[in-house]
Parts: structure tokens; C-alpha cells; sequence
């Protein structure tokens, strides 16, 4: 008789110490705390001890301090600002045992591995920052207090939503999936963008996805990125399940187009309600960082995203107007790449292999084994565990340029991690009895026929 | 003459005008418009003869004996034989090239009551006489002063029209004189085309000719030839109904057909020129001109198309006429004569030609594209009327570039219709250009005749065009807004690439370069990903140079030298550059080139490193290679690698050198 205990959230929580630098003051460093039951006296402690820890192994390395391993439990520090810490708890995932009538614990501890949930702790705090803005820059503008609200009203929500049993190499990587488009359809939609751009010169950028993979992003990369985690693990599974449920199609007066607001009015015959709309925060490439609104326009398969100059006044015709400008060609533009993706032959180009492939460049991420929301890979979560741990072991432990690392698992399958410059790539290979040099030459075909047309050493 | 006055004329005469002394008791005036020479003629001819053409070198004055008076004088095509007719029965000739005998020699119609009417040079010294019983063509044989005759037609004619453009000689037949015969002259043959019959308004009663001469034009339009036929209004109890002009086209092998109406929406008078294709009618109670496109959709009905003009009625702008310095008291001045426009004495003749008799004048009708630029606002109409004209190129590159200036900039859409209009053209012309390599390729005879066919006189804006005169406009205006200018660029690639025209590397260089100056190098990023840049060694290169502001522009540029495979050396190169040696070398050992690449190069690189261990790999590598390639481990005396074996020494040993002994 076993019982199986997952990863679990024990806490989380954000302080400043700066805050409460006297004796008796400590409470004021608390920005954040969850779960909020806790009494404060407890809460104190837990942050007194973070603090202790970080400043002493300060004293040693200008490496900050990362996380702290118990026997039960994990901790991990991010430094999201200066002086601003966000901690995350863990409980060790378990196997509890009854051995002759004696309960017996295991805990795994190599299950719980830092790297990916110090990546989790990083776009925790990034999704954060996409919607409110940086901690200080909630403090100059405003007071600690509201602050505070801001991190509540987001963190309380978010942190029950965290999958932390299904976090893996994909969080690490935290990339973007680009749709393979041929030039003259993806010309023509640059072409759509840009006069769309002209005519509502409201619209910043513009960013538009085809079923969860980014054909066009005016945004800069790190935002591009931030923003493809919001739409495609929290925004679009939601309106997918929408869909399915209610929502006819949309026709308006000019004819029928397949277009209508995911964010904005939901009705556009009623001017009244101007719908969700969020405010969001990009980084850029400059030092302040610039407010938008984020309005996201669907059609068909085709998600766009319009990000409007926050100083703006929003107003119902703005939107009627770009549904009349975008509704039809975005419909057109949707369903012939519908069209086109579906025109390539779907048996032929599945691979036989599964694979994992990441450009640190442009954040391009592809992968056999993860279906497209995301949620569930094909492959067991050993397997998962072992890639993060070559890449791991790729990029930060070794730090070599080009580098591959063959691992064979107990039950006959191979994983082979390779990275050349900026690229990483992990192919499984499930084949009884072969041995190293049949998998290396397995590995160099596979390069050779996938990856011809960049510049990926063998 | 002030801008603004240009501006609001499209039709203008040349400036220029051909002067000969006008027509009065002594003197008569005769016009060939096949050759487009006016002969001023004096006491028939024994008190001289002055001959002005379109340029310089056709002006010539000769005297002729008075042999009464003259019906019609025509120098042949290669101006070396004159036809002049005195009577209806004969046509006489004189040759007129160097150390010809100048005697007169004549032919006479055949049968007995044949009258000719007129007389025409169909090609190099064939003639044909047009007579009413049918045609007689014959041929001039010069040096035995005799003519040699060809063939006859029998058929009743009532006038003709010869239009040497096209070698087509239109005869009118029948009472009402609306049966109309062409024939097609082709170097000594005569093909009859098929005839056909002009539609009337009404038949008068006795049967009377009823379609005239003068209201009927034969012309080549956008290469097709046509038979204008000008309907007079019918007079009807509210008035006059408006005038009509009926375009048949004629074609070789099947019968005429009614194509196109022009609606004149006017009565009076009219005399119709045809200028770049256009066609356009005069108006003389109005003193305002007409201009036509058939070439502009209509509206349509029973197979024919109906066409309103093209721009409002307008008056040709005015002239003046410089005369000649009259002595005065005050010293001589350059008098100024107002010409009249439109005035009874004008005779138009084909294709654009206005000739006034009273004045002694001989204009040329031209357009003025300028002008019609600023009527026409409307850029997509604009620009399908200027391609169809000739010598529009710079005309049509202004339009462009005005387009993209900041405050008068016009939308995308339009800009991308455009493109598409231009690109189409321009494709158009790629296809043909290559037909006529592949056929210069296959039969090197005749190729000239095929490029004469296949380069057309319509413009052709290619991609240096834009990028010379439409795109350097970003270079002048600074405060276009990049968004625009990367807009405009894409569009301009989208377009050539819908056409599948192969972009030039200047194209993106210039889009490179405008998303560099603005940090867009995430958007730059993604055009290279979907190969909206297609790959080159100067793109690469342009990439290299970009790394220190972008570093994923390394990556970019590698990418694409791998891509196009013929780029090996640059890739180890760059590598090198990066002291990247391991991957150099794997890199040449994928490609095959291991054998080839230097040592010295490699080595040199391997002692800037000052890594030990790097330069013991890379020196070991290259003695393996000696002892695989010459069966001994030393360096070659022409690879000048002792320094570098020298400095292996140094670090690890003499021994430490591979010996094959």
C-alpha cells in the first residue's frame, strides 16, 4: 500500500527589507504573504529567516542566494527588484509506505528541480509586472498601500491557478511557437498590419496568433514573451472553453465576418459595455516602461492582439471601427492559412521521433511532445526531468558553446541533447538494443534532415 | 509660360510649329500625311516647289515643268520618287535621287472611263492608284522608268482612306457609300479583308452617299486598327440629338466589329486626331476638345461599350506665334501673334496633326501628362491611364513619389494597388524579355524583329526606378514616420512578389537598414525567419556587421550563408574570426572541406587564443592531417607554419612534435 504526495505550494510571499529595518517594525516588510491564514507572528519569522539566509550567504558569493533544501521542503528566492524578494515554499513530493505495519515516508527529493521552479517564480513575477507594472514603479506613483492591493488582488488569484505538478523543460524555455507561413501569405498579412496601423494610428503594436502559434508581433521580444504566456496558457484555453459553450457567430450589417472581441465589447451593438479591457505594462527597449491597453480581436483561428496608447479615451466607436476594418480581412486572412496548414500533408511531416527545440535567439521554441495548450506531454515525466537536467547541465553547469550529452534511461530509451550556438535541441529515441554509435548516426540523420537549412553544428 | 497656365491644359500643340507660306491666289498647299510633308506649290510648279517635313533633313525645294495644274503630289516612302497627279486618267513620275535622268515619265489608269481619284505609296516604290471601277497596284521600276502592274481590283469607289501606319487602304462603296473594303498592303501582296457595313440613321430617299469621307478615320489604337465613324445627331422635334463616334475594329481574319461608342454629348462640327492612342475629338462651335480612353471601362450594352470622356472638355492651350523681327522706329522687335484655335481654316489630318493653310502653319497635337496628373486625382485611375502612355516613365516615378510625401501621403491600399498596376507591367515585360532570349537562344535569326515586338513603347518601372526616384524620397523627407516607410517597403516586396519577381538586394538593404536606424530589430528578426528577405552573401554580410547592436543577427547571418551552400569559406571565416575553432574545423569536416582549409590560418588563430590547450587540439589536428594526406606529420615548407611549430615547441616540447620515423 503506497500513497503518492505531489509538489505542493506551502507559501509564498513578497518583502522589501528595507521596509522595517527597526526592531518592532518588522511587519511592514510584508508586502505579500500567502496563504493569508497564517498568523503574523509566523510570517515575521519565515521572513526574518529568508532574510537571514540571503544576507549570510551574501557574505560569500556576489551570487545571490537561490534556494535552500530541507528534508520536507524547498525554498526558493527570486529577487524580482531590488530589495523586493518573491519566496516560494515547497513541500517535497512524497511516497508514503507502510513497511510491516510501519509508515514509511520517501521523499523525492530530485523531483523538485531548482531551475524550473525558479523559471516559474520569474514568470510568476513577470505576468505580474505585464499587468501592473514594476513594484517600485506602483510605489512612486502610488503608496505602499495600494501596492499591497495590487499584489493581493493578482497574487490570490494566480497562485490557485499555478500547476506546479505539470511545470517542466517549457517553463524553462518560455518561448514562443511560430506558425510556418510561406512568405507571400505572411507578406500579405504585414500588409494588413501595416494598413491597419495607418488608419488607427491609436494601435501601438499589434501582435497576431494563428491557434496558439505567433505569426506577427510588433512588440518587442521579452514583452512578446510575457504576453504569449498570458494569451496561451491563461486567455485563449478560457475562450476556447467559451466557444464550445454559447458564442453564435458574429454578422454584422456589411456582411458576415468570423470577427469579434475576446477583450473589448462583447456586443457591439451595445454601447454600454466596453467589456474586459486590462491595462498592461511594456518593458520595451526603453527605461520607463510604456502603458497600453490590450484589446484581442479573434477570427476563426487568427488571435489579434491591438495594443492601444494608454492615454487614450476609449470610446465604442473606436471599436465598432476596427471591427468593420478587421472583421472581413482577418476572417479572409484566417481562413486561407486554415487553408494552407491544412494542405500540408499532416502524415507525412510527423516526425518519428519525439523532439524538444529551443533558439535562445528569438525564443522560438517546437516540440513533439507537448500537445499546443501545453498541458499534457506524451512522454513520462522522468523523461521531462531528464532534459531539464541536460540542459541544466548545457548551459549553466559546463557553459560550453556547442555541446551534446547521450543518456540512456533504464527502460531503453535515449536522449540525445545537443546545443550549437544559440540552438538546443533534445531528441527521445525509443529503440531496444542499440547501442551509442547507432544513436549518434540516428541523430546526425535527423539533424541533417531537419535542421538543413540553419546553421546547426553536428 | 507660368505653371498655372500649364496646368489647366492637357492638349497643347508643338512647340515648334513646320512654317510654309500659306495658300493664296499663286501659291497651293498639299499635305501627305503618310509622309507628313507639305509641298508648297507655285505656278504649278515651274515657279518652284518647297517641300517641308518633320524634321530638317526632309526639307527640300525642286521646280517642276507647268504641265497645268496639280490634283495631288506624294513623294514615295524613300523620298527618291514624286507622284503627281495633273488629270484623272494619269499619275506622272519623277526621280529624284542623284544623277537620275529628271524627265518625266507617266502611267495611265486603265479602261477607257476610269477616273482615278487618288494615288498612294503602299511600301519601297509600290503604288497604288484608287480609281472609281476598283484599285490598280503597281510597281515603280525607276531606272527603266516604266511600271510594272501588280494586281487590279474591280469595285465600284466612291472615296478612300490610306493609313500608312497600318499599310490599309479603306475604300467606301455602294450608293450610300457605307460598304467599306480594306485591303491590307504587305510588300507586293494585297490581302482583301473582310468588308463590312456602317450603320446609318437614316436612308435617304433616292439613295444618296450618305457616310463621307471626311467623317471617318482609320487608326491604329493600343496597336489595334480601327474605323472611327463620326454619326452626326439626327434632327429630331426636341432638337439635334448628339453626336456619336462608332469605332469598328478591323481584324484580318474575321469580319469588323462594333466595338465601342463615344458619347459627344455635343452637335456641330468635329475633327478627330488620335494621339497616343487617345482619341481625341475637336469641337469647333464650343472651341473645346474631347478626350477618349478606350481603354477605360464603359458602360456596357448589346456587345458595345459606351464611353463618356475621360476628362472634361477643355481648349487646346493657347498659342503664340513668334513673328519675325519687323524694323521698326524703335529698333526691331519679336512680335507675338495670338494664333486662333479651332479656326475654320484648321485641317486635321491623321494621326495628330493640325494644319493651318491661312497661316502657313503645321502643328503637331501633343498631351500634356503634367497637367492631367492634377485632374486626375484619383491615383489607381492615374496611374492605368499614364502606363498606357508613351514617354510616361518619369511622369508616372513623380506620381509615386509624390504619394509618399509626408502631409499629402495616401493610404496603403491605394499605394499597394499601384505597385500591383506597375509590377504587373513590369512582369509583364520580365516574361516577354526572357521569351525573346530563349528564342535569340534557339534561332539567332529574326531576333531583332522579336525584340522590336517585344519591347513595347509602354513604360516600364522596374525596382531601381523605385528605389532611384519613389523610395529616396524617405531619404529627403526625414519626418516620414519609419512605421510608413517600412509599410510602403513591404507592400512594394509583396507586390513584386505576386508577380514572382525576384527582389533586388537593394530592396533589403534599404528595409534593413530603415528597422536598424529604429531598433526594430525583432521585427527585422522575424522577416528573415519567414524569408521575406531572401538570402544572399551581401545580405549575410550586412547581417556580420549588425551583430555589435544585435547579437541574434550572428546567428541570422550563419543561417543564411548555410542556406546558400556555396558560402563554405565565408562560414570558417567568420568562425575563425569568433576564435570559434573546434566548430571551424567540424564544420569543414561536415562539408568536406578539411583537406583544403589552411593550416597556418587556423593555427594563427589558435595562438591569438593563448589557450593551451586549444592550440595542442588544433596543431595535432593538423599533423594528423599531414600524416593522412602525405604520410608524415611535418608541415608542408609552402603552408609557413614553422612559427607556429616553433611556438608548439616552446610550450609542450620539442617531443611533443608527432615524428613519422
Amino acid at each position: 500500500m503506497t500513497a503518492k504526495k505531489e509538489v505542493s505550494l506551502i507559501n509564498f510571499f513578497i518583502f522589501n527589507a528595507k521596509f522595517g529595518p527597526k526592531e518592532g517594525d518588522e511587519h511592514k516588510k510584508i508586502l505579500f504573504y500567502f496563504p493569508h491564514s497564517v498568523p503574523l507572528d509566523t510570517k515575521i519569522k519565515q521572513i526574518g529567516l529568508c532574510e537571514a539566509i540571503i544576507t549570510f550567504t551574501a557574505t560569500f558569493t556576489d551570487h545571490p542566494c537561490e534556494s535552500l533544501h530541507t528534508h520536507k521542503t524547498r525554498q526558493l528566492f527570486f529577487q524580482a527588484e531590488p530589495d523586493f524578494w518573491t519566496v516560494m515554499t515547497l513541500g517535497v513530493p512524497s511516497i508514503e509506505k507502510i513497511v510491516e505495519g510501519q509508515t514509511h515516508t520517501d521523499y523525492r527529493e530530485e523531483d523538485i528541480q531548482d531551475h524550473v521552479y525558479r523559471a516559474v517564480l520569474q514568470q510568476t513575477y513577470n505576468l505580474y509586472r505585464l499587468f501592473n507594472g514594476t513594484f517600485q514603479s506602483t510605489l512612486t506613483k502610488c503608496d505602499i498601500e495600494s501596492l499591497k492591493q495590487r499584489l493581493d488582488h493578482f497574487f490570490s488569484k494566480y497562485l490557485v491557478t499555478l500547476r506546479l505538478n505539470q511545470v517542466d523543460i517549457m517553463t524553462v524555455f518560455n518561448g514562443v511557437q511560430f506558425l510556418p507561413l510561406d512568405k507571400i501569405s505572411y507578406l500579405r498579412l504585414q500588409c494588413f498590419i501595416n494598413q491597419m496601423e495607418m488608419i488607427f494610428p491609436q494601435i501601438r503594436y499589434s501582435v497576431v496568433l494563428y491557434n496558439n502559434h505567433l505569426v506577427w508581433s510588433g512588440l518587442e521580444q521579452e514583452d512578446m514573451r510575457v504576453l504569449y504566456y498570458y494569451l496561451t496558457a491563461s486567455l485563449l484555453p478560457a475562450i476556447t472553453e467559451q466557444d464550445f459553450s454559447t458564442a453564435p457567430l458574429v454578422t454584422s450589417a456589411e456582411g458576415s465576418h468570423f470577427g469579434r472581441f475576446v477583450l473589448g465589447p462583447p456586443d457591439l451593438q451595445n454601447e454600454k459595455n466596453l467589456g474586459r479591457i486590462s491595462r498592461v505594462h511594456l518593458a520595451g527597449c526603453e527605461q520607463e516602461m510604456e502603458e497600453c491597453f490590450l484589446v484581442v480581436y479573434r477570427a476563426l483561428g487568427a488571435l489579434m492582439c491591438l495594443l492601444i496608447q494608454g492615454d487614450q479615451q476609449l470610446d465604442f466607436d473606436l471599436f465598432q471601427k476596427i471591427d468593420k476594418f478587421v472583421g472581413p480581412q482577418l476572417s479572409a486572412i484566417a481562413s486561407d492559412i486554415a487553408e494552407l496548414t491544412s494542405r500540408k500533408n499532416p502524415s507525412s511531416t510527423e516526425m518519428q521521433f519525439k523532439y524538444v527545440y529551443f533558439n535562445r535567439m528569438n525564443f522560438a521554441q517546437k516540440t513533439s511532445i507537448h500537445t499546443s495548450n501545453g498541458l499534457t506531454p506524451s512522454v513520462s515525466s522522468d523523461v521531462l526531468r531528464l532534459i531539464a537536467d541536460i540542459h541544466n547541465d548545457l548551459n549553466t553547469v559546463t557553459q560550453v558553446e556547442d555541446g551534446e550529452t547521450i543518456v540512456k534511461t533504464s527502460n531503453d530509451s535515449w536522449i540525445v541533447g545537443k546545443k550549437s550556438d544559440q540552438r538546443e535541441v533534445y531528441i527521445i529515441i525509443h529503440q531496444k538494443n542499440a547501442n551509442l554509435i547507432e544513436i549518434n548516426e540516428e541523430v546526425k540523420r535527423l539533424c541533417s534532415t531537419h535542421f538543413n537549412n540553419i546553421f546547426f553544428l553536428d | 509660360m507660368s505653371a498655372v497656365e500649364a496646368d489647366s491644359y492637357y492638349l497643347h500643340l508643338s512647340k515648334n510649329p513646320i512654317r510654309f507660306e500659306p495658300v493664296s491666289s499663286v501659291t497651293s498647299v498639299f499635305f501627305d500625311d503618310s509622309n507628313r510633308q507639305v509641298f508648297t506649290v507655285r505656278s504649278n510648279g515651274a515657279a518652284g516647289i518647297v517641300v517641308k517635313g518633320p524634321d530638317e533633313k526632309s526639307f527640300s525645294s525642286l521646280r517642276l515643268e507647268d504641265r497645268g495644274e496639280l490634283i495631288s503630289i506624294k513623294f514615295s516612302h524613300d523620298m527618291k520618287i514624286l507622284g503627281v497627279q495633273r488629270s484623272a486618267r494619269a499619275v506622272d513620275f519623277t526621280n529624284m535621287y542623284a544623277n537620275a535622268d529628271v524627265n518625266e515619265y507617266s502611267q495611265m489608269c486603265k479602261g477607257k472611263d476610269t477616273k482615278i481619284i487618288g494615288f498612294c505609296w503602299t511600301s519601297f516604290h509600290e503604288i497604288v492608284f484608287v480609281t472609281d471601277h476598283g484599285l490598280e497596284h503597281y510597281q515603280v521600276i525607276s531606272d527603266k522608268k516604266t511600271l510594272k502592274l501588280l494586281k487590279t481590283y474591280s469595285i465600284q469607289v466612291n472615296w478612300f482612306i490610306w493609313s500608312c501606319e497600318s499599310s490599309v487602304l479603306l475604300v467606301s462603296s455602294g450608293s450610300l457609300g457605307n460598304t467599306l473594303f480594306p485591303f491590307l498592303f504587305k510588300s507586293g501582296t494585297v490581302m482583301k479583308l473582310p468588308k463590312f457595313e456602317v450603320e446609318l440613321l437614316n436612308i435617304p430617299r433616292p439613295p444618296q452617299l450618305s457616310l463621307k469621307q471626311r467623317d471617318v478615320v482609320l487608326a491604329k489604337i493600343y496597336d489595334q486598327l480601327y474605323v472611327l465613324v463620326l454619326r452626326h445627331g439626327a434632327a429630331t422635334p426636341r432638337g439635334t440629338s448628339p453626336a456619336e463616334v462608332i469605332l469598328y475594329q478591323i481584324f484580318n481574319d474575321s469580319n469588323a466589329k462594333k466595338t465601342d461608342i463615344l458619347r459627344l454629348n455635343l452637335s456641330g462640327r468635329f475633327a478627330i486626331n488620335i494621339v497616343d492612342s487617345l482619341i481625341i475629338v475637336h469641337h469647333q462651335v464650343s472651341k473645346t476638345s474631347l478626350v477618349y480612353d478606350i481603354h477605360t471601362p464603359g458602360e456596357l450594352g448589346n456587345g458595345v461599350t459606351y464611353h463618356q470622356p475621360f476628362l472634361s472638355p477643355l481648349p487646346i492651350r493657347p498659342f503664340k506665334l513668334s513673328l519675325p523681327a519687323v524694323p521698326t522706329s524703335s529698333g526691331s522687335e519679336v512680335q507675338e501673334y495670338n494664333c486662333e484655335l479651332y479656326s475654320p481654316n484648321w485641317v486635321i489630318f491623321h494621326p495628330n496633326v493640325v494644319l493651318d493653310a491661312k497661316l502657313g502653319c503645321f502643328w503637331y497635337l501633343q498631351l500634356n501628362l503634367e497637367s492631367i496628373v492634377y485632374m486626375l486625382t484619383d491615383k489607381c485611375r492615374l496611374i492605368d491611364f499614364l502606363l498606357l502612355r508613351q514617354d510616361s516613365k518619369m511622369v508616372i516615378l513623380n506620381v509615386c513619389r509624390n504619394m509618399l510625401i509626408p502631409g499629402r501621403q495616401v493610404s496603403l491600399t491605394v499605394i499597394a494597388t499601384v505597385f500591383n498596376k506597375l509590377n504587373r507591367v513590369y512582369s509583364d515585360h520580365l516574361n516577354t524579355a526572357n521569351g525573346i532570349a530563349i528564342a535569340m537562344l534557339i534561332n539567332s535569326v529574326g531576333s531583332d524583329a522579336i525584340r522590336a515586338e517585344g519591347m513595347s513603347k509602354t513604360p516600364i518601372i522596374d525596382q531601381s526606378d523605385i528605389y532611384t526616384h519613389v523610395l529616396s524620397v524617405f531619404d529627403e523627407y526625414k519626418d516620414s514616420s519609419y512605421k510608413y516607410v517600412v509599410a510602403v517597403m513591404v507592400e512594394y516586396i509583396r507586390s513584386l512578389g505576386i508577380f514572382q519577381i525576384p527582389v533586388q538586394h537593394f530592396l533589403f538593404e534599404l528595409i534593413i537598414n530603415t528597422l536598424v536606424q529604429h531598433n526594430c530589430f525583432y521585427q527585422l528578426h522575424q522577416f528573415l525567419q519567414y524569408h521575406v528577405v531572401s538570402d544572399s552573401k551581401p545580405l549575410a554580410c550586412l547581417l556580420l556587421s549588425l551583430e555589435g547592436s544585435y547579437p541574434p543577427a550572428y546567428q541570422l547571418a550563419l543561417d543564411m550563408l548555410k542556406r546558400l551552400s556555396t558560402a563554405n569559406d565565408s562560414i570558417i571565416e567568420v568562425l575563425l574570426s569568433k576564435h570559434q575553432l573546434l566548430p571551424a574545423i567540424r564544420f569543414s569536416q561536415s562539408v568536406g572541406m578539411v583537406d583544403h582549409i589552411s593550416a597556418r590560418k587556423f593555427l594563427e588563430v589558435a595562438k591569438a587564443t593563448e589557450n593551451q590547450m586549444t592550440f595542442f587540439t588544433v596543431f595535432r589536428f593538423f599533423e594528423q592531417r599531414n600524416v593522412r594526406l602525405r604520410g608524415n606529420a611535418k608541415f608542408h615548407p609552402g603552408e609557413y607554419c614553422d612559427p607556429y611549430v616553433e611556438h608548439f615547441k616552446q610550450l609542450f616540447g620539442a617531443d611533443a612534435v608527432l615524428s613519422t620515423s
